[in-house]
């Protein structure tokens, strides 16, 4: 039996992880995609705001720029910005409200949820009709009304996409903790007169948490998409900032003159997206026990 | 008969016209439609050092008499007293001590450990609840406890599910004793074990009470088990006790007929005594939900008059230590052993 036990220790998490090509090369794509948002100063040669208006619409070159300055990689926009640092530093736009809307939504809906599923009645009751009313209207609908109201910008956007992210972890947590409350692990917790705290964080948050944080990456993808379709409707981020979405709606007009003003922007948002997902299937796929593995 | 009377003096655990009922149907404002009669009117009492040996058929409503008895469940009326004090009116503080003293053995222990725990951690948990000690103390502790039940020290290094059924079961009664408590419920601990190691477990389990002064509430549906390690035996039928005494009594002496029926059940293991007759019971279990009056088991008994179907038999106390809820049978002393 520890011969046993050993051999299944020597496949480490690692091991697994290796072997799964796509989450390995999407792991390492948002690992780049990372450090370059957060050395952005260091890896571009322009600001986000440094406009040219004698290179505007200039296609991607890797030449040096007329007045000798370091070639448009990626070509400039309708003021002659550079794409590229946009895109990093819009990037890092994008990709602050998508964690800040996924962390602070999982954390409030995970609490509510695990608390509406342990106490159950009243408490389950009025929590899980708050959650129906908020998720029985359309995220993007809510968020722009929010964002109406309160005006547009960062922090305002962020607090518009929380009012709706929260639900799914919700609703999530509690049917988590509905199949293990009546279990024989809880009730010895019980017997042992472990205290209810002891019970929902020692003991039952650890039993559920894989399936949400295969959630959680999967919203961060959502929100992040989100982010962009507000921001290309003007209701988002406001120049001088800028963002993914943002780059998108002000290069729409330019699409036929200068495509590349939107492709790249796009392409990092479908990129990003994509690799967030390959990665959260993964951890569901690693965690989850009925998933048949090799 | 008089030893066991001298010793039987200290009342641990005393329950009295407990009922439980839990409600089918209705939600937060609706009523219940109906209530399973889980417990009904329930009266017992369990002495110090000894042991009560709960039997019934499935869904007679004997785990949630031992789930109760240690205030695992809300009840639905009555009290139960532990060393005198009723425990449904504990205060926060005394209910965690009660927590220390009381203890549940499960029947698939295995399923009660959280299983990302190892087995060192889910001895020592209780420990760590109550702030018994910490540290290299309490790594002593676990040790000590599982060479208690006869398992290595070093096991507490690993995982539970690395272990074979019977020493899941021994994990699972570390657990339970690792607080000296006084009071343990098992709930039917053998009967997901494989015959092999069913003994193993038996003996400590006695063993245990010996050595630590333990007092149990045995659950059980196997008769025979029960017979060899309680006192006491208390019959349960659909929610209602039938009969309850000393156990040598209760077999000298069966007076109730559902009693007679379940050790009728037991296997004779002489082949050549297979021609002896036996009650074979007929009929099903009746429904715990809203049962009508009258004998529950009326349905099912040879001896059932018109009075059983109308009127609840009380429990009375027919010979000298010896409670049953009969009206038919009270002077059919069927004298067999």
């Amino acid at each position: 039996m520890a011969n046993l036990a050993t051999s299944k220790k020597k496949v480490t998490l690692w091991d697994r992880f290796r072997y799964n090509k796509a989450a390995l090369v999407s792991l390492i794509i948002l690992i780049i995609l990372f450090l370059m948002l957060i050395f952005a100063p260091q890896v571009t040669s322009y600001s986000a705001s440094q406009s040219d208006l004698y290179n505007r619409l200039s296609a991607p070159s890797f030449e040096q720029t007329a007045k000798g300055g370091p070639p448009h990689i990626l070509g400039t926009d309708q003021l002659g910005r550079d794409i590229y640092s946009r895109l990093i530093y819009g990037g890092r736009v994008s990709l602050t409200v998508g964690f800040v809307v996924g962390t602070i939504g999982a954390l409030i809906g995970i609490t509510l949820g695990m608390v509406a599923g342990y106490f159950g009645g009243w408490t389950d009751m009025i929590i899980m009709r708050l959650v129906d009313v908020w998720a029985s209207s359309p995220t993007l609908l809510i968020a722009l009304t929010f964002v109406m109201v309160l005006g547009p910008g960062m922090r305002n956007l962020i607090i518009a996409l929380l009012v709706n992210s929260w639900t799914l972890f919700c609703r999530m947590a509690r049917s988590q903790v509905l199949v293990i409350r009546s279990s024989a692990m809880v009730e010895s917790g019980h017997a042992i007169g472990a205290s209810t705290n002891r019970i929902l964080f020692k003991h039952i948050m650890p039993n559920i948490i894989s399936p949400l944080v295969t959630t959680y990456v999967l919203e961060l993808a959502h929100f992040i998409n989100a982010e962009a379709n507000l921001s290309f409707l003007g209701f988002g981020v406001q120049p001088p900032q800028t963002s993914w979405g943002l780059m998108i709606g002000e290069g729409r007009k330019y699409l036929t003159q200068a495509p590349w003003i939107v492709l790249f922007p796009g392409l990092l948002i479908g990129l990003t997206v994509l690799c967030l997902n390959l990665v959260g299937n993964w951890i569901r796929d690693e965690f989850d026990p009925l998933a048949v593995k090799q | 008969m008089t030893e066991i009377d001298a010793k039987a003096k200290e009342t641990l655990l005393s329950v009295r016209n407990l009922k439980k009922y839990f409600p089918i149907g209705g939600g937060l404002i609706s009523k219940a439609k109906s209530n399973v009669h889980a417990v009904d009117d329930v009266t017992l009492d369990v002495y110090a050092g000894q042991t009560l040996g709960l039997v019934g058929e499935s869904g007679c409503g004997k785990t949630t008499m031992g789930r109760l008895a240690l205030k695992l469940l809300p009840k639905t009326s009555g009290e139960i007293y532990f060393q005198g004090e009723d425990i449904y009116k504990y205060t926060a503080e005394q209910e965690k001590k009660f927590r220390t003293r009381a203890q549940l053995i499960f029947q698939d222990s295995f399923s009660s450990f959280d299983s990302r725990n190892k087995i060192g951690k889910i001895i020592g948990e209780p420990l760590e609840v109550h702030n018994y000690c910490s540290g290299s103390e309490l790594e002593d502790r676990v040790a000590e406890l599982l060479r208690t039940v006869g398992l290595k020290p070093e096991l507490m290094h690993e995982y539970p599910h690395t272990l074979a059924a019977g020493q899941k079961q021994c994990i699972g009664i570390a657990r339970s004793i690792a607080l000296n408590p006084a009071f343990i419920v098992a709930d039917e601990p053998i009967s997901a074990l494989d015959v092999s190691v069913r003994a193993m477990v038996l003996n400590l389990l006695k063993d245990l009470q010996a050595s630590h002064n333990l007092t149990y509430m045995f659950i059980s549906h196997d008769i025979r088990v029960v017979r060899w390690l309680s006192s006491h035996i208390a019959v349960m039928y659909v929610g209602k006790l039938v009969e309850y005494g000393e156990t040598e009594e209760i077999f000298a002496h069966r007076l109730h007929p559902y009693t007679e029926a379940l050790l009728c059940a037991v296997p004779i293991e002489d082949p050549r005594a297979r021609h002896i007759k036996r009650e074979i019971l007929l009929g099903e279990v009746p429904s715990p939900v809203d049962p009508p009056p009258g004998c529950r088991f009326a349905a099912r008994c040879k001896l059932a008059s018109e009075r059983c179907f109308k009127e609840t038999p009380p429990l009375l106390e027919r010979r000298p230590g010896h409670w049953v809820a009969c009206f038919e049978n009270f002077e059919g002393d069927s004298e067999i052993s």
